[in-house]
């Protein structure tokens, strides 16, 4: 007869005062739809194209975040600014823009590469379609709302104001 | 025969018909929230207030699911084996006291649906009806995760039930008959846990294997055999094994708790037979939550160990402790 040792004995005990004990801790568990997990300040998430404060597009459409882009998800064409139908500053603008979520790998190449920052991965995670189409964000669901003060593009400008595609730098040293 | 007894009957069967159905459903939801608990979760909280409508969702889904019979099994024994696994469990009720007797419009009505003088013997044969089921549900799968999970089952049941018809043997000796009634009345002034206590243990862990539970789930074992013996169910069949396996654990829980634990009667205190049930259920839910808690800790023996304990440790130990008690009785009379 191979009788239980002692210290199995006292290791199945032991073991059983540890998950009595846990059932007295505060549960991990974040109730999701209700509370919502905190986003970290370098967190990946849903892109958007910002706009300057008048309202105009900072995208001018050089496509370089398409170059930049390693899984070959954004597509972009411009088109020619007039001072009439002035979309963002300079001479060009993006009169198609398209990421395809479900080739996105949020590693966010296209905002280093954006030289005027127009675009930007912001900390919407909550991407669901139900379909191929869907998936695809085309231009106008990626901007952002018109800020307050500004006008919707396309704006009728004063000509000779927005000859800069890519803004000054206020410090060159920064 | 008397109308008015056979009507006290099928009442008396409808009650604990029901009470074994929703006992199985909401120990579902007891044992999700529990494990989770355990685990520093939540569990499930969506279906209704504190997740009390789970089981009943859970039941809506496996009725709609698809009843699949693989095309190379035995057909009428793969239907045969889930009904043959959960009657055991649903008759087994039938000699579990869970009270004395009560007055209704001047009829005394006993809170038991019979009490036969072999009532202990009844539970061991009952208990072992299942065995067939699991084993057949493994074979006529024709799937050899099935099998090995059906042959563990037969050898891991037959193994332990000498051990736990041994661990019974006590509370007779001491109660001087078979009669669950008599055994629990014979409890009134000491639980037969302290003069027993070898014995308690050896009937839970004996229990524990009988009922496929872990850490005895050998015949399930997710991990190794897919999901053993009941691999190729779905549906409403898969529902019936889970349903046999639960109220299996009710129904060790309320015969631990009547052996061992004075069944409905709580010692020195008299208290009105209507409170008999709900002192029988405290105890059946102490026990099951053990058997949840035990669950959440101990890992799954490795089959070699499993056989060693219940032929090397746990046959001798209710031997040793049968004649002891024996030598005990035969002394001080």
């Amino acid at each position: 007869m191979a009788l239980p040792e002692r210290a199995q004995v006292q290791e199945i005990l032991r073991g059983m005062w540890i998950t009595f004990r846990s059932m007295f801790e505060k549960p991990v568990t974040i109730q999701y739809p209700e509370v919502k997990r905190r986003i970290h300040t370098r967190f990946r998430g849903r892109h958007v194209l910002n706009r300057y404060e008048n309202g105009l597009e900072k995208c001018i459409g050089c496509s370089l975040c398409a170059a930049a882009c390693p899984a070959d998800a954004i597509f972009v064409e411009s088109a020619e600014n007039t001072d009439e139908e002035r979309y963002s500053p300079g001479e060009r603008y993006a009169s198609t823009y398209e990421i395809n979520m479900l080739r996105c790998i949020f590693c966010g190449y296209c905002e280093d590469a954006c030289p005027t920052q127009a675009i930007t991965l912001e900390d919407n995670y909550e991407l669901s379609f139900t379909s191929r189409r869907d998936a695809i964000y085309t231009k106008e669901r990626l901007l952002v709302p018109v800020p307050e003060g500004g006008k919707p593009t396309p704006q009728k400008v004063e000509p000779g104001v927005f000859t800069r595609a890519v803004p000054e730098m206020a410090d060159p040293t920064d | 025969m008397d109308t008015a007894l056979l009507i006290e009957w099928l009442i008396k069967s409808v009650i604990l018909l029901f009470f074994g159905l929703t006992g199985f459903a909401y120990l579902t939801l007891l044992e999700r929230r529990a494990l989770a608990r355990i685990q520093v979760r939540i569990g499930p909280n969506r279906a209704g207030p504190w997740g009390l409508l789970q089981p009943l969702a859970d039941g809506i889904k496996l009725i709609f699911k698809e009843e699949l019979i693989p095309p190379l099994a035995d057909k009428p024994l793969f239907i045969l084996s889930p009904i043959l696994t959960v009657l055991p469990a649903l008759i087994i009720w039938a000699v579990i006291p869970w009270g004395r007797q009560i007055v209704i419009a001047g009829r005394e009505i006993n809170l038991y649906l019979t009490d036969i003088n072999v009532g202990v013997l009844y539970l061991t044969a009952v208990a072992s009806i299942a065995v067939y089921g699991i084993t057949l549900a493994g074979w006529s799968s024709n799937n050899k995760y099935a099998l090995l999970g059906g042959l563990r089952s037969s050898a891991q049941m037959v193994s332990y039930e000498l051990a736990l018809g041994l661990a019974f043997l006590g509370p007779i000796m001491l109660a001087g008959s078979m009669s669950l009634v008599d055994i629990v009345e014979a409890q009134k002034n000491l639980w037969f846990v302290v003069p027993q206590f070898l014995g308690f243990i050896i009937f839970l862990l004996a229990g524990l294997a009988e009922v496929n539970r872990a850490p005895f789930d050998m015949p399930e074992a997710e991990q190794e055999l897919t999901a053993g013996y009941h691999t190729e169910y779905s549906g409403m069949k898969f529902a019936l094994f889970f349903m046999a396996e639960y109220i299996k654990m009710i129904a060790i829980s309320a015969i631990a708790a009547t052996l061992f634990l004075g069944g409905y009667r709580l010692p020195f205190i008299d208290l009105p037979p209507i409170l008999d049930p709900v002192v029988l259920f405290i105890k059946i839910f102490v026990l099951v939550f053990g058997m949840i808690w035990v669950r959440a800790t101990l890992p799954r023996l490795r089959y070699d160990r499993l056989m060693a304990l219940g032929w090397k440790v746990l046959l001798p130990l209710a031997l040793v402790n049968v004649f002891i008690t024996a030598v005990i009785m035969v002394f001080t009379g």
